[in-house]
């Protein structure tokens, strides 16, 4: 996924389309919108991001998992299976993000980058709402598809890349 | 002037403001863990160099003390979990990766020693004893005939045990004050110096009292060694884990670190138990009782200053 | 990916079912587990029904979906539909929290005691309506029924009004309009014999300058102008935005000028000096459609970029700059006219130097500046005449405000307010859909005027503060509950949008279709009503444009061809437009007429004194004024609002983030609230900002009840323009204050 910061307004859309769409409860969220100001009046600059799991490649939370719960899926999404997390937050504490939380139900939950959608060839809920359209979403490896031209055509950032997670979520700066 | 705030109002429980998912429980359950270690580790270890009459409480009766440590303790482990009906999945899967589930095998190895070695000597507490099976009897007399071989897996197990309680903090590379090498040796070091203040505390024996005193010294010693260490490893890297550290030097847990941990829970019965071995009389609970508070302490505060670093990003 | 996936394999030595049978147990722990039914299920292809979303007036259609229990589930914007392209913005999407919140009117409400305490009993609906038919009649035979009045912000009010209207009165007002975009429709039609109306005709998909005045694009959610500015940006678009605080949309601008409050007819009036002096500007355009150049361009001779710069703070060199940009963009360019206008009271003046930059850039009429709008047209059934008042609110406002095209919000409560020189003041209101009480500015006037009636009446779906005033509460069901009267809104084509009932109304609501109608029946109006359901209503319109209901139901929205393709002039067009010279008016003949200045000039405005701060206002993306404040999901995301000082100001206060503190105004008002400091470099030393909608009073509103401080309760200053009769809200200066104990006077 690739979230471009200068098109994104922070309106936080993708927070409560998430959250409709996946039952996440009220007092929850799987994604949230950060905003980054800089500078000094009248200079000034800001970054807004849209963030949620990254879907790391190398992720700490894959490999902390005790029960196997956190998994990668298809395509490399990262995923807990409800039933098989014992709800230990060793996953939370694993993640440099704060990607995660426990679920009142008691098991860990997460952004799934809307697996159920994508398998129907939709979009991720966040993405499909988003008003600026400043979210990519597709196969990185598949060249043709938008996330992977757009990364081609922009400069990009990850999140803390010092954290060796290698993260698949991509901002375009 | 920088201004970095979440506009969409995050408000996890537990993850926002501050990363609080682990409370008591888990730094308890390290420290019962590392406890049992430090006492089976002993045991094992006099029984190998064939000095079991000499430490006839170190390798008979503290171990028992080491099984009830680690019930309590997967106890601890129990409640911390949030999906608790899910507990038994530790058990269907081995991941090497993880050290959760590590910890998890390895209980589920020491903790059968434990009981073995505690069943094996229970009858020198209470000699009348009857175990009324004869099945019983007969493993028991098994494992008596090997016990050699038992006390060199108690050892090993009880180690790895040792560093796992220090391993599960240092493999969270998301914390950078847990995320260091020194983690392992540090924890298994306080759950040995946990081992000999326990045995301290119940031996009436002069001799092994002053054996184990001998011992915590050396070890406090090397801990001390290693905290001043892992700062300086600190100081020596990144923004992060210099942030990291300055929340003991300066920062939040500056005063009970130093004053709980390092002064009370180390330096003080240090010396104590110097003035014991020079031959002041001093009540030895008191240094035992600082030791193993100290030992919980370490693991209360690196726990939750650890939840409170973070990367800046 | 593949080394990944075997690192996987290697790394799970996976010993399931080595120790326990472990499918059997975990069927076993979720059945111990009280399973909750709509979570993780695949959430996806419910059954679903068309609406519109009530949540602001841009009114995107869209989808509503169910879960497998028929709850309502998610809201998502209809493909077909040109205000939203398919994606609502976050206060539609949260839509779904009007329906669920719990703190909903439920039931008919009768006032017990005095109007402002919330004491009330319950009351069935035809108790509720009879009680203000008969206050209606009251009213009718002591003073006339044009001593009625109807206030309405939303769907409802088309029904209200036939019953209004039905009952001899012509005083139906809202809220958009003086306290909101009158300025700007006036200025327009004055300009271009035309208004701008909503949603706005700016073709900002297509610009290559887009200049935002105020107009916070981005944090003001209207779907369509966020979506087409981001369009713009993907274009390659240059922004200009001139506001005092750094706005997101500053934020993607090229150039931001961070003007001093209050200050933009300098602005504008020297972007104008450059355009002319430096003939920058659209000469065939100008020439062939405008009228008084001459005049204007002798105005504007001495309004130098040295002379704005002493007055707006803004650098002369930038000012040139930005007006070179715009005119390189021409006329693919739009100053845009914003929408909430009603600022300092000389607006029309202000919007008035919008249109005529504008026209001098030849962006009206072509692409990338403003499209020529269409609309579709559909037949309503043909009701008996509405008798004619004798008396309107107008004559309440002794001659003044003649070029206000709609009626004032605030001209309404004034005439609700009895004086010796006029014989009959206003004396029932029925409020629909708009909380006054924080919408009008002076909020002591606007309770004077309440405590004056004879009736008041209110539709609401929640517990706001202007129910809290009324004698009857009336509980609407929520938008996603109900039918509603076709939307019908101009665009680049013409569409028409259905709103249909997802699920039935929660407690004892109702649709304003049925409460007016059963209104009308006490008041004997019913001719006005002669479909018994809306639904016939509805599928006889539909039918006259070719479609009915039931294929409504199906698609939600319905695109109409244009008729005829004038989106843009074309090249060399003649075109009349609907002003007195049937020119563009630079110079205007009306303001002429009416004794205003035909060319706008600058005043200054009085400035805050030592100690005290400008205090501005806005949007946040996430709430609709007052109305989203206690939505549940929207609350989620943001839910007290907060103080912007520039770190200067905070440091001479020693204020820190986060910190608690109450404001005071220039007239001694001190809030009732204490609202959160934000310390932040977006804002100048001589404001303060805050978003508009917070600070909610009424304890019946648990989510929302006191949390941030409401900038209606600080504007006690309004700037009246005296054209056409606007509510100016931005001459209130406050200070700070660290408790809220009253001062001893
Ligand atoms: N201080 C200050 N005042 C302002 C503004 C400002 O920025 N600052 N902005 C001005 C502008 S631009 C405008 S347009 C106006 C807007 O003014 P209003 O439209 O009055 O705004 P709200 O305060 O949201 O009031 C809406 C009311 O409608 C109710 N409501 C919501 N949905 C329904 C429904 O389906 N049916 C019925 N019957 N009621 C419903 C809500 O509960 C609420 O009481 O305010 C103006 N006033
Ligand atoms: N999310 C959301 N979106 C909305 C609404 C909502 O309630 N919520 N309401 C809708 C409605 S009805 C309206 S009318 C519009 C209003 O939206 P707009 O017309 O875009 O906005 P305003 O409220 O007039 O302007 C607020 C901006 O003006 C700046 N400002 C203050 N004083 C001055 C000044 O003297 N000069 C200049 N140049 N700028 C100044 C403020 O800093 C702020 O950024 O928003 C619409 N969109
Ligand atoms: S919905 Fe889009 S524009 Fe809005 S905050 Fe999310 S990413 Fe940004
Ligand atoms: S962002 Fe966090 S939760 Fe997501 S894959 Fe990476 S480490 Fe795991
Ligand atoms: S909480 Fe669940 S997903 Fe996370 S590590 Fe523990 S078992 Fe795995
Ligand atoms: S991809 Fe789906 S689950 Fe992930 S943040 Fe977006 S909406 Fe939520
Ligand atoms: S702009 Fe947002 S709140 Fe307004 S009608 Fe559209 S979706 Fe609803
Ligand atoms: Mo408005």
């Amino acid at each position: 996924m690739a979230i471009d910061t200068k098109k994104c307004v922070g309106c936080s859309d993708c927070v409560v389309a998430c959250q409709t769409e996946n039952n996440v409860p009220i007092g929850y969220c799987r994604d949230w919108v950060v905003e980054v100001m800089d500078g000094t009046y009248p200079q000034l600059e800001i970054e807004l991001r849209s963030e949620r799991c990254n879907h790391c490649e190398n992720s700490p939370c894959v490999r902390c998992c005790p029960t196997g719960a956190s998994h990668y899926a298809d395509g490399g999404i990262v995923l807990v299976t409800k039933n098989e997390c014992i709800g230990c937050s060793a996953c939370i504490a694993s993640c440099p993000y704060d990607a995660r939380y426990v679920h009142p139900d008691g098991y860990v939950d997460k952004c799934t980058f809307c697996l159920h959608r994508v398998k129907k060839g939709m979009q991720p809920a966040c993405v499909a709402v988003c008003p600026t359209k400043c979210m990519y979403f597709g196969d990185l490896n598949d060249p043709r598809s938008d996330v992977s031209k757009i990364l081609k055509k922009r400069k990009h950032k990850t999140l803390i890349p010092e954290a060796g997670t290698k993260p698949q979520l991509y901002f375009l700066i | 002037m920088r201004e970095e705030i979440i506009v969409s109002g995050r408000n996890n429980p537990l993850i926002d403001p501050l990363l609080h998912v682990w409370h008591w429980e888990i730094p308890v359950y390290l420290f019962l863990g590392g406890l049992a270690a430090g006492l089976m580790f002993f045991a094992a270890l006099y029984t190998i160099r064939n000095r079991e009459n000499n430490y006839k409480v170190a390798v008979q009766i503290a171990p028992m003390f080491a099984s009830i440590a680690l019930i309590l303790g997967l106890g601890a482990l129990f409640l911390d979990l949030h999906h608790k009906l899910y507990f038994w999945r530790l058990y269907t899967t081995i991941r090497l990766a993880s050290p959760m589930s590590w910890g998890a095998w390895i209980l589920m190895i020491v903790t059968p020693i434990s009981f073995i070695w505690s069943a094996l000597h229970i009858k020198s507490i209470f000699p009348n004893w009857d175990w009324k099976f004869e099945v019983i009897e007969e493993l028991l007399e098994f494992f008596t005939k090997y016990k050699k071989v038992l006390a060199w897996i108690m050892l090993i197990s009880s180690a790895i045990l040792g560093i796992y309680t220090g391993i599960l903090l240092s493999a969270f590379n998301a914390r950078p004050l847990w995320n260091t090498s020194i983690m392992g040796p540090l924890f298994l070091a306080s759950g040995l110096s946990a081992g000999t203040a326990m045995v301290i505390w119940i031996s009436k024996n002069h001799d092994e009292r002053k054996r184990f005193a001998q011992l915590d010294l050396m070890i406090i010693g090397i801990e001390l060694f290693l905290i001043i260490h892992m700062f300086m490893g600190f100081l020596a890297s990144t923004q992060v884990q210099i942030d990291a550290a300055n929340l003991f030097l300066g920062g939040e847990y500056t005063a009970s670190f130093w004053i709980f941990v390092v002064i009370l829970g180390m330096i003080v019965p240090a010396i104590l138990e110097g003035l014991e071995l020079k031959g002041y009389k001093i009540p030895i609970v008191i240094p035992a009782i600082l030791v193993l508070f100290g030992s919980v302490m370490l693991r209360i505060i690196i726990s939750y200053a650890g939840q409170a670093s973070r990367w800046l990003y | 990916m593949k080394s990944r996936r075997q690192f996987i394999k290697i790394s799970s030595l996976s010993a399931a079912g080595l120790i326990f049978g472990g499918g059997l147990l975990d069927s076993l722990a979720s059945s111990i587990l009280k399973e909750n039914q709509s979570y993780f299920k695949g959430p996806f292809d419910f059954t679903r029904t068309p609406t519109y979303c009530e949540v602001c007036f841009w009114k995107c259609a869209g989808w509503v979906y169910k879960d497998e229990n028929g709850r309502i589930k998610k809201i998502i914007g209809n493909d077909d539909d040109p205000n939203c392209n398919g994606r609502f913005c976050p206060r539609g999407t949260g839509g779904v929290g009007m329906h669920y919140d719990e703190d909903r009117l439920k039931t008919p409400l009768i006032r017990t005691e005095e109007r402002g305490k919330q004491t009330f009993r319950e009351a069935s609906w035809d108790e509720a309506l009879e009680y203000i038919a008969s206050k209606m009649k009251e009213i009718k035979e002591e003073h006339g029924p044009e001593c009625t009045a109807l206030f309405s912000h939303g769907s409802g009010g088309k029904y209200f009004g036939k019953v209004i209207k039905g009952f001899g009165s012509r005083n139906i007002a809202a809220p958009s309009y003086a306290q909101c975009r009158g300025p700007r429709e006036v200025a327009f039609i004055a300009t271009y014999g035309s208004g701008v109306n909503s949603p706005e005709n700016t073709d900002i998909r297509d610009t290559k300058c887009l200049v935002l005045i105020g107009a916070h694009i981005g944090e003001n959610m209207h779907n369509g102008q966020v979506q087409e500015m981001s369009d713009a940006i993907d274009k390659g678009a240059t922004i200009i935005t001139v506001d005092p605080r750094f706005s997101t949309a500053a934020s993607k601008s090229k150039f931001w000028l961070p003007i001093k409050p209050a200050t933009d007819i300098a602005l504008l009036l020297s972007w104008m000096h450059v355009i002319i002096s430096e003939e920058l500007y659209d000469k065939k355009y100008v020439e062939k459609y405008t009228y008084g150049f001459d005049q204007l361009k002798a105005h504007v001779k001495n309004f130098t970029p040295e002379w704005a710069y002493g007055i707006t703070t803004i650098k002369p060199d930038q000012i040139r700059e930005t007006a070179r940009t715009m005119a390189h963009a021409a006329p693919a360019v739009l100053v845009h006219p914003g929408r909430h206008v009603t600022w300092y009271g000389d607006d029309t003046q202000r919007l008035r130097a919008v249109a005529i930059l504008n026209a001098l850039l030849g962006s009206w009429g072509r692409r990338g500046g403003f499209y020529n709008p269409d609309k579709a047209s559909v037949p309503h059934y043909h009701l008996p005449p509405y008798p004619k008042p004798e008396k309107t609110w107008r004559d309440a406002m002794g001659g003044k405000y003649i070029l206000a095209d709609l009626a004032l919000a605030s001209g309404v409560c004034d005439a609700s307010i009895p004086t010796p020189d006029l014989d009959c003041s206003i004396r029932g209101w029925i409020v629909n859909g708009t909380n006054l009480i924080n919408t009008l500015p002076d909020q002591k006037k606007t309770i004077d005027a309440i405590q004056k009636l004879d009736l008041l009446a209110v539709v609401d779906t929640m517990p706001m503060e202007i129910t809290g005033y009324a004698d009857v509460v009336l509980p609407e069901c929520v938008y996603l509950e109900r039918y509603d009267s076709l939307r019908i809104s101009q665009g680049r084509e013409p569409s028409i949008a259905l709103r249909m009932p997802a699920v039935d109304p929660l407690y004892n609501s109702k649709p304003a279709y049925w409460i007016a109608r059963e209104l009308a029946k006490k008041l004997d109006l019913l001719e006005y009503f002669p479909f018994e359901t809306i639904e016939e209503e509805l599928d006889w319109e539909l039918k006259q444009v070719g479609s009915s209901l039931e294929e409504m139901q199906k698609i939600g929205v319905k695109r109409l061809e244009r008729e005829v393709d004038d989106l843009y002039f074309a090249d060399g067009e003649d075109i009349e437009f609907d002003t007195n010279t049937g020119k563009i008016e630079l110079y205007s003949t009306v303001l002429e007429e009416e004794g205003f200045d035909p060319i706008p000039v600058y005043t200054p405005h009085p400035e805050p004194s030592e100690g005290f701060y400008r205090l501005i206002y806005g949007r946040a993306p996430m709430h609709t004024f007052s109305r989203t404040a206690n939505n549940p999901n929207l609350t989620d995301l943001m839910s007290e609002n907060s103080v912007w000082v520039n770190p200067k100001v905070a440091k001479e206060w020693d204020l820190k983030n986060d910190q608690y503190i109450y404001l005071e105004n220039q007239d001694g008002v001190v809030s009732d609230f204490p609202i959160k400091v934000r310390v932040t470099e977006r804002i100048r030393w001589d404001s303060v900002y805050m978003v508009h909608g917070f600070g909610h009073a009424d304890k019946r509103l648990k989510r929302c009840f006191g949390k941030g401080v409401s900038d209606t309760q600080m504007i006690t200053n309004v700037m009246i323009d005296p054209i056409m009769g606007g509510t100016g809200m931005r001459g209130n200066f406050v200070t700070f204050r660290f408790d809220n104990k009253k001062t001893e006077v």
